[in-house]
């Protein structure tokens, strides 16, 4: 028998510091940062997973395989602008796309509540089915798991999707360098406020609606457009914050953002400045970052600007040496903040 | 946006920024009451933009990081409670009680509901009959009303499973406690544009014609701030100590009298402790007799919770500008927002949150280069 058979040696995670997981280590930010980094990467540590991508790249008889996964726990499950069953599609897909992929594949797991109803969860695979198509991906596989009324939120959906990388083009976190341009694809925060307004009853003078959207054919263009493409990254939960902290750290380079280039529709920032949230944490799910070499970056937004999810994309920053691991902002006055990555979810304000 | 994009305009700041530097010949200590004004001094640097000569310090004006320790101990000991729902604002979540905090308890299977708003309790309160729902209601003059509407929203519909945990606070007698301390420094007041929206600024003639001292009524945009400072400087180098109205857009004279009237009726002042700082006289509100069956401190039996302070914090001289955030040993080491060692660490307005979410790079830079 070997060594790695033995109770307690297969599992060489260390104690967390809390003794509870709480909300936060769900919200994407500096708490779930702890607990893969304490309890999941410890356990499971190997090179492709140690990446910490959205995806994983593995090579398979000479083919390169992208791989991710993702569960969705949103609450409503019907929104402006989507459902949980397009939203289940779409983050694959995106997780997928911005690794350099084509998406091939997916497959569908679904946890339902006891009572759920038939006439909801038929329309939700409908939007599902329609999402995959509209993505070029099909839904090969799946599971059904029902529980008991109470032990579940109406539905869980989880999806694992897979496709191909094309040779010599590798995107990652760690590759950010000094110089490089931060594209982004259009202004941020629609999601988020789309789902709180929904789910908080508040009512805007029009609906916002939520940006959820396949960037498949968004991150081929960009990729098309310059071999110069460090690293692409969609925007989900945490914001566009979380997504540049993350990189500024695996890449250990600083990241200065200009306030005034950066898109926030008014009616988000009207809600945001109601609920006392910043945009820059709020969720997205149509709307991705490229890092780019400082002379590709005008090549690659003009690509950006042709395609038709990517109409208002803009520079919004630069990749600098000087305090790495650090995101700071240039503001509307001029001077600089740190744009910090948020320890648990955003909380509004008490007045 | 009408109301923002005028108030965050770079060119007028840095305009209002340069008056400042031309009137200011003398050092002056600012205090801002509010933390959401210096929240908003952090978030866009307005310290960088003025002159060194004006110095400003930051008040004890987060509803959250005054929030007595007892009062956190109570709503956890509550939440904890099987038959009880507590409901409370996101931030208060996460304040640190002496063991543990609404978050550890919701994750240890407490019914703690966050709510934008206290009639969300209410409505809570009716669709759940066999609950017992509690709103952990603190805050300002800004909060109080709202507190207040609840409670005689809830007794005009003789709703017996609710009631409320109330930790009020008021601005002025704080502002006469700080003044009269001996270590005292301020010499000028940016007043909290929400609280004087609710209840005016009359209160505010007595303390600058009481200490001599210059108070402006201010708003929460960087160019509210700046006016605010260059109205305090102007009186400063005038030697004049009168109020005046930055924030006239919202504030006026007399207050929302309806507001203060809601006020009125359900509460009344009494001492209150303010958590770093200890009692100070006539500067909290309790309810009233005749709202006493809404009262869960009465309610409840919670009189036995005892609380201490870390103490290595030194919340105390943070909330009464006697120190800066970054002047605590513990800053940004052993006290962050994820390991709180005192409420300024926690709330988004808490003072020592907003110099680490903002500012914490010049911190270190002006470390290294001592």
């Amino acid at each position: 028998m070997s060594a790695n058979a033995i109770p307690g040696f297969t599992c060489p995670a260390p104690l967390a510091t809390r003794d509870t997981v709480l909300l936060g280590h769900g919200s994407g930010g500096k708490l779930s940062g702890e607990l893969v980094r304490d309890i999941f990467l410890p356990a499971f540590a190997n090179p492709e997973l140690a990446q910490l991508n959205d995806q994983a790249v593995v090579t398979i008889g000479g083919a390169r395989i992208a791989i991710t996964t993702d569960t969705f726990v949103i609450r409503p499950l019907f929104f402006p602008g989507g459902d949980i069953g397009s939203l289940a599609v779409h983050g694959t897909v995106n997780d997928l796309a911005v690794g350099g992929a084509q998406p091939l594949f997916l497959s569908a797991a679904f946890i339902i509540e006891e009572g759920f109803s038939m006439d909801e969860l038929r329309r939700i695979v409908q939007s599902m089915q329609g999402a995959a198509r509209a993505a070029g991906v099909q839904i090969v596989t799946g599971d059904t798991k029902v529980v008991e009324h109470g032990k579940g939120d109406g539905l869980f959906i989880n999806t694992t999707g897979i496709g191909l990388v094309p040779a010599g083009c590798v995107l990652s976190a760690d590759r950010a360098r000094a110089g490089d341009r931060i594209l982004i694809n259009g202004s941020i925060g629609e999601h988020g406020i789309a789902i709180l307004a929904q789910r908080e009853g508040l009512e805007f003078e029009s609906t916002i609606e939520s940006d959820c959207a396949a960037l498949h054919s968004l991150c081929a263009q960009v990729l098309q457009a310059s071999s110069e493409v460090r690293c692409l990254r969609d925007l989900t939960r945490g914001g566009l914050s979380s997504a540049l902290n993350e990189i500024a750290a695996q890449s250990r380079i600083g990241i200065e953002l200009d306030e005034s280039a950066i898109d926030v529709r008014e009616q988000v920032r009207g809600a945001c400045e109601m609920l006392g949230l910043d945009p820059l944490y709020v969720a997205n799910e149509g709307k991705l970052i490229a890092i780019v070499a400082p002379d590709a970056a005008e090549d690659v937004l003009a690509a950006m600007r042709s395609h038709p999810l990517g109409r208002n994309s803009e520079i919004i920053g630069t990749v600098t040496e000087s305090h790495p691991n650090l995101v700071t902002m240039k503001t509307s006055l001029g001077t600089a903040r740190i744009v910090d990555m948020l320890a648990g979810d955003q909380l509004p304000r008490i007045c | 946006m009408k109301y923002l994009d005028e108030y965050r305009d770079g060119v007028i700041a840095r305009a209002l920024a340069q008056d400042i530097a031309a009137i200011a010949t003398r050092h002056w200590v600012i205090m801002e009451i509010c933390g959401g004004q210096t929240h908003t001094i952090m978030r866009y640097g307005i310290d960088e933009l003025l002159p060194s000569n004006i110095e400003l310090v930051h008040g004890p004006g987060c509803p959250v990081c005054v929030t007595p320790i007892e009062t956190i101990d109570k709503a956890v000991a509550l939440a904890m409670q099987r038959d009880v729902t507590l409901v409370s604002y996101g931030d208060m979540l996460r304040v640190p009680g002496s063991h543990s905090d609404l978050f550890r308890a919701k994750a240890r299977g407490a019914d703690v509901r966050i709510a934008y708003s206290p009639t969300e309790a209410l409505r809570i309160a009716r669709a759940n009959p066999t609950r017992k729902v509690v709103f952990l209601a603190v805050g300002f003059e800004t909060t109080a009303p709202a507190n207040a509407m609840t409670v005689w929203q809830a007794k005009r519909e003789s709703l017996t499973n609710f009631s409320m945990l109330a930790s009020h606070v008021l601005v002025p007698p704080a502002i006469r406690a700080l003044l009269s301390s001996p270590g005292n420094r301020i010499q000028g007041f940016i007043a909290p544009g929400h609280v004087c929206t609710v209840v005016g600024y009359r209160e505010y003639d007595d303390l600058a014609r009481e200490f001599s001292i210059p108070i402006v009524v201010g708003g929460f945009e960087p160019v509210d701030l700046l006016e605010a400072i260059h109205m305090l400087a102007h009186q400063l180098e005038l030697g004049t100590a009168c109020v005046q109205n930055q924030y006239a857009r919202s504030v006026s004279y007399q207050g929302n009298l309806p507001a203060q009237q809601i006020l009125q009726e359900v509460f009344e002042v009494t001492d209150q402790k303010w958590r770093g700082i200890g009692e100070i006289a006539q500067s909290g509100m309790r309810f009233r007799p005749e709202y006493a069956d809404y009262d869960a401190n009465r309610l409840f039996d919670l009189d036995l919770i005892s609380a201490d302070e870390p103490a290595e914090c030194i919340s105390a001289l943070v909330l009464q500008g006697q120190r800066k955030p970054i002047e605590c040993p513990a800053f940004a080491k052993r006290c962050t927002p994820e390991t709180p060692l005192g409420a300024p660490m926690v709330s988004s307005e808490g003072a020592c949150a907003a110099y680490y979410r903002y500012r914490r790079h010049a911190v270190a830079a002006s470390q290294e280069s001592r």
